[in-house]
Formats: C-alpha cells, structure tokens, sequence
C-alpha cells in the first residue's frame, strides 16, 4: 500500500514538472493561440504510422486539417473503395487494403523545399508513395521489389533526383523456398534508387545497390559539400534471423553505409548492372480522368557494390544506430547508437581522406570498412539515453530525441556541448523542425512525436492516440508550447512554412478539364446503359438534387456501377453518394470530380440513395430511388428527374 | 385496456377538433395527399418587372449592341448548357426559373451579376432574396464562370423569346 501512494506521488510530481504552472507567466498561450478565421504559419505532414494514412496540421496551433488516404482504403471519401481508387492499392500480392506509413519528406530544390510533393514510404508491403500538394491527394504509388520492411525511406536528395528506399529485413534475392537459418551470407538488403521525373513527378526504380545481409534501418542524403552521397545506419550486421533483441546487439559497432550515388549512376547509365525479373505495381493516379492505372513492372536494374570501386564504404558506428542524419552543411552525418551511451558524429571531409590515403581496417563482403577514429568528427558525451533521430535548426544546434529517458536535448555542432534539455511526455521517437531535412532549416518551432502517451489527455480506454509537443526553438533555450494529439503512430513528420503551399492549393477541378470516360459533363449527358448484366449510371450532382433521381430497370443479379460527376464549379462543396445497403463505402465526391461505386443488388425493392455530405439548405431533399426488380422481370430501363415538375 | 385506450383517443380527437375549430381558414394538411396545385395570389418574384435594379456584384454597365452578337450567343449556349442545365431549363421553370424573356423583367447587369456572385446577391438584392423564397430557399450555385462567360450567356438569353 506504502509502495502504491509513493508510486503515485511521483507520478504527479512528473506532471507538475510539465510546465502547467508556467503557462500564463511567460504568454504561452499567446504563442500558439491562432485567432478564429486566422491561418497557422506552417503546415506539418505527419505519417499516419498503422493508419497507413497522412495527417496535415497547422503550427503553431496544433490543429488537424485533413487525412490524406495513401496506404489504406479510406472509408470518409471512399479512397480505396470507388472503382478509381482502387489500383492505387495493387500490389504484386493484389489488393492491399492496408499500410504502415513512416517517413514523409516533402520534395526539393537546390536544398529547399519546394511545396511540390510530399513522399512517404509504407514499411510493411514495400512501396513509396507520392502525394501531390496542390490537391492534397496521393498521386502515385510504385512498390519495391527486392525489399522488406521499407524502413530507411523514403528519404529525397537535395533536387528530388531520386527519392531513395531502402531495406530494414533482409530477405532472399530474388525470393526462394530455403532454410531461415542459412540467412548469414545468403540474404541480401536491396537499397533503392527512385528517380523522380522533374516536371511530373513520376517515379521510376533506376536502380536498386544489392548490399550485404544486415537490416538498413534509416538513411538520409548528403547535401551541399556531400551531395551525391547517402547514408544508411545498419544494425543486425550479425546477421541474426531468430532473437535479434539479444542476437542483433553483440558487436560494439555496426555500420553507416556511404553510398556514393553519383558514381553508381554513372556506372548504370553506361550501361552497369544487371537487369533482373521481377513483378511490382506501378500505380498513377490522373487528375483529369480522376482514375488510377496500375501497371506491372516485370525487370528492375540491380547492381553489384564491389562492381563499382569507389561506391560504397561502411563506417563502424556504435551500438545499432538508429537515426542517420546529416546536417545542413551536408558536413557532419550523425549516427544514433541506440544502445550507446554516446551520440557519435562523423565528418564527410574526413571520410573523404579517408577514403583517399586507402585506410582501411577490414572489408565486408567486398566492402571497404573505414576505421571509426579516423572518420570521427566528435562525440556527444553522454546527453541522454537512448538516442534515435537528430534534426537542425540551421544556426549551428542540433537537437536529439532520447527515448529512454524522454527528452530532446539540444548541443552544439561543432564543440560537441550539451546546451539545453527539454523532457517529453513520453518516450520521444522521431522529432521535426520545419526545413530540418533539408539544406535550410526554417527553424522556429520544432515538435516531438511520442509513443506513449499515458496521462497527458482526458483518457480513452486502453488505447490512446499518441501525443506531439510543440517546442518553440528560437531562443537558447527550449520552450514547450503545447501538446496536441496525432492520429495512427506518427513516425516521422515534415513541416514547412505555409506560404508557398497555401497559394497553390487547388480549389475545384474544373469540369471542362474533366476527362473521365463516365462523366456526365452536364444534364444533357446523364442516362442510364445496360450492357448484360452491368448497367452503367451517368449521374450528376448539384445543390441540391441528382439527376438522375429515379432509375428503373435494374434487376437482381445486376452489377450497377453509379458514376456520380459533381457539378459544382465552388470551392468546398463536394456532394456524397450512399444507397442503402451498398457492399462498399459512400463516395465523396469534390466539385468537377467524377467517382464511381458499384452495387450488387441481392433483394427486390425500392433503395433510396442520397447525399451524405451536408451540401445545402435542402440538402435533405438531395435524395432519389432506384427499383430492383426480380432477375427474371421485363421492367425496361428508365430514369428521370422531376418529370412532375410543371 | 381496450376500453380505456378508446377513450383516450375519444379525448385526443375532441381536442383537436377543438384546436381546429377556431382556425377554420388554416389549410388542409397535405400530409400523405397528392401536392395540390398552388394559387399565388400576390405576384411572385420571378413575375416582378424590375429593369433599374442593376444588383449586387462586380457588373455596374452592360451595353447591348442593336443586334445579337451570334458568335457570343453561341458560345454562351454552350457554356448555358454546361454549367446551368443542371437547374434550369431555357423555357420552363425547373429548379430555377428559365431565362427565356428574361431581358424584359430584369436589366443585363442584374442577370450578369447573379450568375457572378449568387453569395451576396441573395443576402443584399431584395429581388434575388424573394426569389430564393419563391424557389424553395434552393440558393443559386456559383460555378466560377468568367465575366466573359457570363456576358456570352447573357447575349445568348436575348436570342431566347
């Protein structure tokens, strides 16, 4: 009972210490207080985690704006359900209605953010996907071969020349029937190189670096001085397949792989590498036809590392490093050992030397290993433990997650020295400074997203969503701001300022651009085809009625596909489409959009349907019928709309 | 039971026969009847003759050429029929009024800026808000049309007698 009361007594001790009592004497409130009809300064694209989704807020506010469907079928606008969305989730396993997303990273130029993309990979069935930041909506989806556990992605160099995928689980390539424990030697981890179409967007596997067997478990590119590189952290260069909590953990260092891209692609374009089969989906979604094509690739280019001198070298890096980061000189690669005690620091120019005077002190499959003191830039000495990610704030700080000890502590690149901590609330996993992944950091507010989050809200039951903390970085110190709740298990987020997004952001999709083959463009092309036992309806939406409304003809047995056009040419009126007992999600459908549900009648009746999404003052009214006769009736086909109207 | 439930709806009928006696000008409910057929009385909006009222929005001038301009007209039918169709139909009343002689009951500016900026033209215009009523309080949807498209439409109502 004694050891009940301290327990709890500590516990409220902790939540003092959480700055609830500063709050109103230094104005915080004030500092994320965004006034009704005001905007926030920057958007934030935070990974859904198991929702396989994105989350947009607003900063400072905290506010959630929009759930972008990208790895998951998306039942609020029926991503994933309509007969357009639905190649978007083809996969060489087939229809993958779920996905684990991780990592955004919002595409660039010159080492900036450019607004352009926002990329995320899906860690669970390989694939990275691209999402457009004029329509907010996932545009393409391209799975990797070769790969399992897309972890180390989806990470882009510092003019988006390829947005790069890498492997957490090695796995046999290509896959075989064979034994798990003759895993060491035999498997292989695939780090991939997709080239991103500069006017487009389009994604392509240029190439794929088949490295040794260990897990690659995060990377980012180098930029400025060491653009042309990327850098894996390893772990499990054991090569353990069974207890890797125990197994993977023996050598005192593991590795970050450098990998010279430069040099692999000019191998590859005069012609390195190999061609090998493969079978991986390709999915392109098309603004003006408003539908997905999913093709299969069948071959991808792989490349031997010890086939090209020069490419790859492994850097010894203490106690399975997690987070692998570069700051915004492109200078210093930081590799969080998370078993380690120390935050190790590594120096390109010293690599380079390296590299140059030939010190090596071994070789790993081929693969020259560099010795740990001569690429060492410095040591962080202690701050914390359990490190996992680093991000800057382009004035010469770096700020680390620990996520043992629940903090963020802020040091100085160069001397090395602690400056400030910060606890989080709790267990800190990734964190985000605006521009942090990038040559320029926008560096005013940086966020913690945590993995537990225990007594910080109203509680929910068992399961809580994870909590973020919003600190404000612009002075020496540290300040948390707020706390604000996420959606999924937000792994990783990227964040920039708003202005560049907020004019782009499109509005309507204009109907004379609308080329989707099942459009009824206007009233004159709404009507109703059988074709066998499928019976295709042309239907328009706007304020507040369908057109057609009454629909006659269709018989059990049917597969009736309504494709419902939205009229409306106004910003923010979308119309829903529903019909009762419907095996499939509603629509949602924004103005100039055509989107298309299919329904298998299984019972005699008249079926509503109606518009689900609040459009109008009679948005009531904005309903229809649809008569289902026996399969074997001769009721012909007929549609109407206010054919009793004088 | 039986009994007492009669009775109850004994009482409950009385009432309303009671309640109804007083108001004997009140019309028959149409709940579960045919809509029957309304009789306006006062002249409805969209009957209303108003050539000065110019409305609310960004047209304050349109000067209409002695003749059609066919090539206009033509153009505005086809951006009518795509973007308007859907609420109204050129000669009859659908969920909107129709616009054929529309050009003798309002001036170009006001029917320009009803297409234009339907928002604030329901809100301001005395006119557009008695229409709203008369139309069932179904509000005009703006369809982002250009002035250019709408001044085409407009020219291509006066080929509509």
């Amino acid at each position: 009972m004694l050891v009940i009361l301290l327990g709890f007594t500590s516990c409220n001790n902790g939540n003092q210490s959480g700055g609830k009592s500063g709050a109103l004497s230094n104005n915080i409130a004030e500092k994320v207080y965004v006034a009704p009809g005001e905007y926030d300064s920057h958007y934030a694209f935070i990974s859904g985690g198991y929702s396989g989704n994105v989350t947009v807020y607003g900063l400072p506010s905290g506010r959630m704006f929009k759930e972008i469907p990208v790895f998951s079928q998306f039942a609020t606008s029926g991503y994933g359900y309509s007969e357009e969305t639905k190649p978007m989730l083809n996969t060489s396993h087939g229809f993958v209605p779920w996905g684990d997303s991780h990592h955004p990273d919002i595409s660039q130029s010159k080492g900036e953010l450019d607004g352009r993309w926002v990329f995320i990979n899906e860690n669970n069935t390989p694939r990275i996907a691209r999402i457009s930041l004029t329509t907010f909506e996932t545009e393409e989806i391209i799975e990797v071969p070769n790969s399992a556990g897309n972890h180390s992605s989806s990470f882009v160099t510092e003019n988006t020349e390829y947005v790069v995928a890498g492997t957490r689980f090695s796995v046999p390539i290509p896959q075989r029937d064979m034994p798990i424990k003759d895993y060491k030697g035999n498997f292989q981890g695939a780090l991939s190189f997709i080239s991103v179409a500069p006017e487009t967007g389009n994604m392509d596997i240029k190439f794929q670096v088949l490295m040794p067997g260990f897990n690659y478990d995060l990377s980012h590119p180098g930029r400025g001085k060491s653009h042309g590189w990327f850098f894996f952290t390893t772990y499990n260069t054991e090569e353990a397949s069974t207890l890797l909590e125990v197994n993977a953990s023996q050598n005192d260092k593991d590795f970050i792989a450098a990998v010279n891209w430069k040099k692999i692609e000019e191998y590859v374009n005069n012609g390195g590498g190999k061609m090998m089969p493969a079978n991986y989906a390709h999915n392109l979604y098309d603004e003006h036809t408003h539908t997905a094509t999913s093709t299969m690739k069948k071959e991808v280019r792989v490349v031997n590392p010890i086939d090209v001198p020069g490419a790859v070298y492994f850097i010894p890096t203490p106690k399975s490093p997690h987070g692998c980061d570069v700051d915004p000189s492109g200078e210093y690669i930081v590799g969080n050992g998370k078993l380690s005690a120390n935050l190790t620091v590594h120096s390109f120019t010293k690599m380079l030397d390296a590299i140059e005077k030939e010190k090596f002190a071994g070789e790993a499959y081929g693969i020259p290993i560099l010795n740990f003191e001569d690429v060492l830039a410095g040591v962080v000495e202690q701050p914390g433990l359990g490190p996992l990610h680093t991000e800057f704030d382009g004035k010469g700080n770096a700020y680390t997650t620990f996520f043992i000890s629940s903090e963020v502590v802020k040091w100085k690149i160069g001397t090395w020295e602690v400056i400030d901590r910060k606890p989080t609330y709790y267990s800190v996993g990734h964190l985000t400074i605006p521009g942090g992944n990038s040559g320029k950091p926008q560096g005013k507010y940086m966020f913690a997203m945590n993995k537990i989050t225990k007594d910080r809200y109203l509680p929910t039951g068992p399961e809580m969503e994870h909590s973020a903390q919003l600190y404000d970085i612009s002075g020496d110190k540290m300040e948390l701001l707020l706390d604000f709740p996420t959606h999924g298990e937000p792994h990783y987020a990227a964040a920039m300022e708003a202005s560049i997004i907020k004019e782009q952001s499109q509005k309507i999709y204009k109907l004379a651009d609308n080329k989707h083959p099942y459009a009824a463009k206007s009233d004159a092309d709404t009507k109703v085809v059988r074709n066998g036992n499928e019976v295709h309806i042309y239907m328009t939406t706007i304020r507040s009625h369908f057109s057609p409304d009454n629909i006659e003809g269709v018989k059990v047995g049917d597969k009736v596909y309504f494709h419902v056009t939205n009229l409306e040419q106004d910003f923010d009126v979308p119309h829903g489409f529903a019909v009762l007992g419907q095996n499939n999600s509603e629509l949602l459908i924004m103005p100039g959009q055509t989107k298309s549900s299919v329904w298998e009648p299984k019972q005699v009746g008249v079926w509503p349907f109606y518009c689900t999404d609040f459009c109008s003052a009679l948005h009531q009214e904005m309903q229809g019928y649809i008569r289902v006769s026996a399969a074997d009736s001769d009721v012909p086909i007929k549609w109407s709309l206010g054919e009793d109207i004088e | 039971m039986k009994k007492s439930l009669k009775f109850l709806t004994m009482i409950a009928i009385a009432t309303l026969v009671s309640c109804g006696g007083d108001d004997k000008k009140k019309e028959e409910p149409g709940y579960g009847k045919k809509a029957p057929v309304k009789t306006e009385k006062k002249e409805p909006a969209s009957k209303r003759v108003e050539l000065s009222n110019k409305g609310v929005g960004p047209i304050t001038s349109v000067t209409l050429a002695a003749e059609v301009d066919q090539e206009m007209a033509k153009h505005g039918m086809d951006v009518y029929t795509k973007m308007c169709t859907a609420c109204h139909k050129a000669d009859k009343k659908f969920i909107g009024p129709a616009p054929t002689g529309i050009l003798s009951r309002r001036s170009p500016e006001w029917v320009m800026n009803m297409i234009l900026n339907p928002e604030e033209m329901i809100k301001q215009d005395p006119l557009a808000k008695d229409l709203l009523l008369e139309f069932n309080g179904a509000p005009m949807a703006n369809q982002g049309l250009s002035e250019e498209d709408a001044r085409a439409i407009l020219e291509y109502f006066r080929t509509l007698k």
